[in-house]
């Protein structure tokens, strides 16, 4: 198999992909919170000043403003920092936003422990727990450059709010162009019949990796970009699940009430059981270094995802001698 | 309508406020009166609205930041026909939409709120987005004096000054009174005139319970150009009721029979007393 192509940061494709359809479109708005550099907006206030909103340090006014352009009609992407966007603003998104039900593109940046060494502070391992026990935004985490374009472009007619999450590592390109991108339809990125590898964001690369290894151990391994929590591909999990002896997810966020917990809840109450493993951030004091040193001490690596698969498929090759 | 008129319709909505939050079992009834006629004025003189389109482009808009005080919004939106009075009677009622705080569900709302110290920034973000299409509607807002300690709402002021909201109109129900005590023994707010102007909007002061004066304030919108306005309406909570006027007890207390059944009489006695003023001039 080929070696991955590096591509760029997915915060950098957002920005470059938002410019674009901006240029087409003067209510393509963006409201940030001193927050363009991170996330790569400088080009576009430079290239579009009147369509960006800017609203200084204050996560609760990002979220309501951007409430009330959309209300009036505009295509609203409030981007600021994951950690403070849904922590600080989280009372807005919950009320302004969703049940308010406006059409708001929340877009948290440097997501998971993308911010590395900056601290607990920085880092946004709660996200997705909280923003899924809200009803009505639907959550898209894209893995590679391919998935990012494809959920901006997406994201521009959304009817509903939504919350996109972004990292600042390059990434690797995972998918041929072309490839159906559907928000709430996970993409097979392998195929495999042994184990699956179910992942979200910046993982997905890893969880690739680690099906190159266990194929060269002799392991069939799938694996599934699951960008979409909200809507859940409910249909292709459990398809997978039920031709598989384990089940390994992988995410850059908390064990508890991610992609992880979301999966085991509808296998156990579906009756689908293979061996099951969710590899994420665990309910510790967060180690601190770099994104690649945390994922190192977290087993999220191609080699921790490999051997944990592997552990799980003989555990359950032991049961059934 | 003139003035004499909506001295009435307070009056009347009053009544239908005491009247709903009996009947619903619950609601704040103190700041619901203490705000009657600050919306009676923005409904019926003040704003653009058309309660047969409610979703009309060129509308004004109105948040109700004080999402409590619903009653009142719900007593003059029906009023108006944005939706049949028989609604009024489901208040409360397991699957209605006229639940404790506003939604979009009730047709002439425009966004929901309840949670205090939202509904301001959202008005801002409309604004804006007035400016930014050209179009000429204005956005009110209306707050309660206690929600002003959420910080959030100074976040979206320096917004408001900022960028020169001078169609944007914030209508503070300064009632001196919250759940816990006076506003000034919770948390001081004073002196509010002075902050608002340190933060960069036009300010005025008026009496919030007078019709004429309330009339004349919004008439002088925009105060300053190039200023977001910010007009401190000084009421009384529980207005127009005795017994229920300026009492803390009052913020979310529902009237029993006997005490709908006085306060209802005190009302009619003032509209009888509304009608021997005027009339002759109705008459005429």
């Amino acid at each position: 198999m080929q070696p991955l192509q590096p591509g760029s940061p997915n915060q950098q494709v957002f920005s470059d992909t938002l410019l674009e359809l901006a240029q087409r479109d003067r209510n393509v708005l963006v409201v940030t919170s001193d927050s363009r550099g991170s996330g790569r907006l400088v080009a576009f206030g430079k290239q579009l000043p009147a369509q960006v909103v800017e609203v200084g340090i204050a996560e609760q006014n990002l979220v309501g403003v951007a409430a009330g352009l959309a209300s009036a009609g505009k295509r609203v992407f409030a981007v600021s920092p994951a950690c403070f966007l849904t922590a600080r603003g989280l009372e807005q998104i919950k009320n302004d936003v969703a049940y308010s039900d406006q059409p708001v593109k929340l877009v948290g940046i440097s997501a998971g422990v993308s911010y590395g060494a900056l601290g607990t502070t920085h880092h946004s391992l709660h996200d997705l727990a909280v923003l899924q026990a809200f009803n009505n935004i639907d959550i898209v985490i894209p893995a590679d450059n391919f998935e990012t374009r494809a959920a901006v472009e997406a994201a521009i007619d959304h009817p509903r709010p939504l919350y996109l999450r972004l990292g600042k590592k390059a990434m690797h390109h995972l998918h041929a162009p072309g490839t159906p991108f559907t928000i709430g339809k996970a993409i097979r990125v392998r195929r495999g019949d042994e184990v699956a590898l179910m992942a979200t964001g910046e993982t997905v690369e890893i969880a690739v990796q680690a099906a190159e290894l266990l194929a060269a151990r002799g392991v069939s391994a799938d694996v599934l970009s699951i960008h979409s929590l909200r809507p859940f591909d409910e249909a292709e999990v459990l398809e997978t699940a039920r031709r598989v002896q384990a089940v390994v997810t992988v995410e850059e966020h908390s064990v508890h009430g991610g992609l992880g917990s979301r999966v085991a809840t509808l296998l156990m109450q579906a009756g689908v059981t293979p061996a099951l493993r969710i590899v994420g951030i665990p309910d510790e004091y967060t180690y601190t270094g770099s994104q690649q040193e945390i994922f190192a001490h977290y087993g999220i690596t191609p080699d921790g995802l490999a051997t944990t698969a592997e552990v799980l498929l003989e555990g359950r090759r032991v049961l059934t001698r | 309508m003139h003035i004499t008129e909506l001295e009435r319709k307070s009056i009347q909505y009053r009544k239908t406020i005491l009247a709903s939050i009996a009947q619903a079992g619950a609601g704040h009834t103190g700041g619901s009166l203490s705000c009657t006629d600050i919306l009676n004025v923005l409904y019926n003189r003040v704003m653009r609205v058309d309660p047969r389109n409610p979703g009309w482009n060129a509308r004004d808009r109105y948040i109700h930041s004080k999402g409590h005080s619903v009653e009142a919004l719900y007593a003059v939106l029906a009023d108006k026909g944005f939706f049949p009075a028989e609604k009024l009677a489901t208040m409360g009622r397991g699957g209605s939409h006229w639940v404790g705080h506003p939604t979009r569900k009730v047709p002439g709302i425009e966004q929901n709120t309840g949670a205090l110290g939202h509904g301001l920034s959202v008005a801002v973000g409309m604004a804006i987005a007035a400016r930014q299409d050209g179009a000429d509607y204005r956005v009110f807002t209306l707050m309660g004096d206690g929600e002003l300690t959420e910080g959030s709402v100074w976040e979206a002021s320096m917004s408001a000054a900022f960028y020169k909201l001078d169609n944007l109109v914030v209508i503070i129900d300064r009632n001196t009174l919250q759940i816990t005590g006076r506003t000034e023994n919770v948390m001081a707010l004073e002196p509010l005139a002075d902050r608002f102007t340190a933060f960069g909007y036009a300010v005025r002061t008026v009496d919030g319970n007078d019709i004429a004066a309330l009339v004349d304030i919004f008439a002088q919108t925009p105060f300053e150009p190039g200023k977001p306005n910010l007009i401190i309406a000084r009421t009384t909570k529980g207005k127009g009721v005795s017994f229920i006027e300026d009492a803390v007890e009052w913020h979310h207390h529902v009237p029993t029979a006997t005490e709908l059944e006085r306060a209802l009489a005190e009302l009619d006695q003032a509209e009888q007393r509304w009608q021997e003023r005027y009339a002759t001039i109705a008459t005429r």
